[in-house]
């Protein structure tokens, strides 16, 4: 037999174990990011939800702007803005019931205050006098995570504990588009998806990871496109409809919440600011760009949308603006004044005993802060 | 008292013990890792336990060790005390941001609100043959972290004393295990575990009045072999194993020290910007006007760990031991 006719004997099969495990179809984000308000979509929107979403965003703005002078004035060490981002910011805090956790970047001060954290608590961070200022448990936040997607595992385990415990918890984790190259993103959305646990992965692309556009970041068709290889939905959205995120998360939670398992989103949207006060945007990307997200501004869209309707009013609109002014004034008068803070605290929270190490370590402080008590009173002098 | 002769147990049965003990006292518990469930891990160590208590306690993770110990983090948020195993030593480094960004300082940086009782068992060292990446000593890396607890036994008894002890512990606990010493066998009574002591006790393995071999983990066989080789030479030594790296028992090992004058540290790891250099440091400025001679470091090398038939000149042995204790007659010689 020639090796010819060996060939034309063979018919080809698949190896014996080989079976589709999902249907990748629904699982397979739209073409288009979704979108409501402008269509037709919107008569369907709650108008009541669409007034409490404009104060929210108008709030949210004025608090980035607030965070933003305090950097200025050195009451911040840092404060990375969400300017332009608020809807995404704010919906992923509404969408959330109390018993529901939320898994903030440390972009996120805005969703973590729309929860309900106080604003200077939520701060304490950016500010310099610890690391995490507000308890977790008492509006179900995690503290506001640094290292990028690493809080994406914690919200996948939290969630599934909760699971286990048979409790009704959704954990919502936000990232940035930087934030989905880290092998964290990978690993947390496939236990997630593995596990089937109660996980919403909003994904905030706004365009840039600091100064590194999003072409550089991943050759993907979308973000949402990745969700299909963990066999999880992924869907695409505006993430300056604010009508549209709020929609999508809730439907990504309510799936949760049934026991669907997780969802990964990703929200279209830009950063207006530079990434931090100490970045120059101009290196980077040009005025031009930035206009036209101005254009499609989250605040504006929801604006015309609301009194197109005849849902909003001058009158309406200022309510707004006054509300958001008063948080602003308190924001202010609380980061003006000098936290308190006691060096010995630096060993309190180390182990929940402190080690022998740390007890010859905290009395070495003790002493060196009495003796300098004792040269500013004059004593030795 | 039972006439039947108890069959004793090895530590990797001692670890089993511990852990079943542990779940079976607080439902809180969860075990999880790569091959933990049905195999039982690839020392057997949590053999038996999912078919006792269920996959949902102990849990078949999928293969990513960041995943396993970042989801544990959050099942530890939500109540849950997590105990995760790393494989191999160093299939524990992708793991490391979890640990060191989240593990060791999450209490610390929510001001003491969010504890995480997490317990990582990593099997570790040398001696078993074992290929690239499987012979690892990192316990410099873990000891060099704020807000973790470090721990090796060297005993059967210490193997389950320890286990519980970190699974009982309020703060994340790194559980180095002597893969070397897995299969050793003590007087240890599997039908009367020992009760749990706290974190942070060294003890005098064996009590000597000529020096000092401050030691921990599967260096403290070798060391109790050493001790009895250097009586033909007239030496006493006394063995100190340690058993918690962090918190450190200064008081045990200086007292020690303060007797005898003389220390040397033995370990596998490598010496420059080991365990070794921080212990001797120690001893070195607490117990200055009471010793006879340099504290010593009998170390691995400082060289990546050694294919499986160069390992045996790597690891510190008995010689090499001894030849330390030799260079303690400091005085005679200068
Ligand atoms: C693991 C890690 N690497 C690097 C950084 C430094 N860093 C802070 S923000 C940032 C860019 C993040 O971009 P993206 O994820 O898109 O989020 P965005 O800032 O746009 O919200 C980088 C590189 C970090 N915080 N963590």
């Amino acid at each position: 037999m020639t090796v010819m006719e060996q060939r034309g004997a063979y018919k080809p099969t698949p190896p014996p174990a080989w079976q589709p495990r999902t249907d990748p179809a629904p699982l397979l984000p739209d073409a288009e990011p979704y979108r409501v308000l402008g269509t037709e979509a919107a008569a369907k929107a709650d108008p009541e939800l669409l007034r409490t979403l404009y104060a929210q965003l108008v709030k949210g703005r004025r608090y980035n702007a607030q965070a933003t002078a305090l950097t200025k004035q050195g009451r911040l060490a840092v404060y990375p803005s969400t300017t332009g981002q608020e809807a995404c910011e704010v919906a992923a805090a509404l969408v959330l019931e109390e018993q529901d956790w939320l898994f903030p970047s440390y972009r996120d001060t805005l969703a973590v205050v729309a929860r309900g954290v106080d604003p200077v608590e939520a701060l304490t961070l950016l500010r310099g006098d610890w690391h995490t200022g507000y308890d977790p448990y008492e509006h179900r936040v995690a503290p506001l995570c640094t290292p990028l997607a690493t809080q994406l595992p914690h919200a996948v385990g939290l969630a599934h504990a909760a699971r286990l415990k048979g409790d009704d918890v959704v954990a919502l984790a936000m990232v940035g588009d930087g934030g989905t190259s880290e092998g964290d993103f990978h690993e947390a959305l496939n236990f997630a998806a593995v596990w089937q646990a109660p996980v919403v992965f909003l994904v905030q692309n706004n365009g840039f990871a600091i100064s590194v556009p999003l072409a550089k970041q991943t050759a993907a068709p979308s973000l949402a496109h990745k969700a299909v290889g963990y066999g999880m939905p992924g869907r695409l959205v505006d993430g300056n409809d604010a009508a549209a995120v709020h929609e999508v998360l809730s439907d990504a939670v309510r799936h949760a919440r049934a026991g669907g398992g997780p969802t990964l989103v990703e929200a279209i949207t830009y950063r207006v600011d530079a990434h931090t006060n100490a970045d120059d945007a101009t290196r980077y990307r040009g005025d031009a760009e930035v206009e036209t997200w101005r254009e499609h501004d989250p605040i504006r869209l929801l604006e015309r949308e609301l009194t197109g309707r005849g849902l909003l009013d001058e009158a309406g609109i200022e309510a707004a603006r006054q509300d958001a002014e008063t948080m602003a004034a308190a924001l202010r008068e609380h980061m003006n004044q000098d936290p308190a803070l006691d060096p010995m605290d630096l060993f309190t929270h180390v182990y929940a005993e402190p080690t022998p190490q740390l007890r010859e370590q905290r009395d070495q402080l003790r002493a060196e802060l009495e003796a300098e008590a004792d040269t500013e009173g004059g004593t030795h002098r | 008292m039972s006439t039947v002769a108890v069959k004793p147990a090895t530590m990797a049965q001692a670890f089993t013990r511990a852990l079943r003990d542990a779940m079976a006292a607080d439902p809180a518990v969860h075990v999880m890792g790569e091959d933990v469930g049905t195999l039982g891990g690839v020392f057997r160590v949590t053999d038996g336990l999912a078919e006792e208590f269920g996959e949902d306690r102990c849990t078949d993770t999928p293969l990513a060790e960041a995943g396993i110990l970042g989801t544990a983090v959050g099942m530890a948020m939500y109540g849950l005390r997590p105990v995760v195993e790393m494989q191999f030593d160093a299939f524990a480094y992708p793991a490391f941001e979890q640990l060191i960004s989240h593990v060791a300082r999450t209490r610390n940086r929510t001001r003491g609100r969010m504890p995480l009782p997490i317990t990582i068992r990593v099997p570790y060292g040398g001696g078993i043959g074992g290929v690239e990446h499987h012979s690892d000593s990192s316990e410099a890396y873990y000891m060099a972290t704020p807000g973790l607890h470090v721990v090796t036994p060297a005993t059967v008894a210490d193997a389950y004393g320890l286990l519980r002890a970190a699974i009982a512990s309020d703060d994340p606990v790194v559980v180095l295990e002597p893969k070397r010493l897995y299969w050793s066998k003590d007087s240890w009574n599997p039908e009367e575990p020992t009760p749990v002591e706290p974190i942070g006790r060294a003890v005098v393995r064996r009590p000597g009045r000529s020096a000092t071999l401050i030691t921990y983990g599967p260096s403290v066989p070798v060391c109790m072999e050493a001790a009895e080789a250097a009586r033909a030479e007239g030496w006493d030594l006394e063995v100190v194993d340690l058993r918690s790296l962090v918190p450190f028992d200064d008081e045990t090992v200086c007292a020690s020290v303060r007797r005898t004058g003389r220390a040397v540290v033995v370990h596998e790891s490598g010496s420059f910007g080991g365990p070794g250099g921080e212990i001797a440091s120690r001893v070195t400025e607490r117990c200055f006007h009471h010793l006879e001679a340099p504290v010593l470091r009998v170390a691995g090398f400082d060289v990546p760990y050694p294919p499986p038939m160069l390992e045996r000149h790597h690891l510190p042995g008995v010689d090499r031991i001894l030849d330390a204790v030799g260079r303690l007659q400091w005085e005679a010689e200068s």
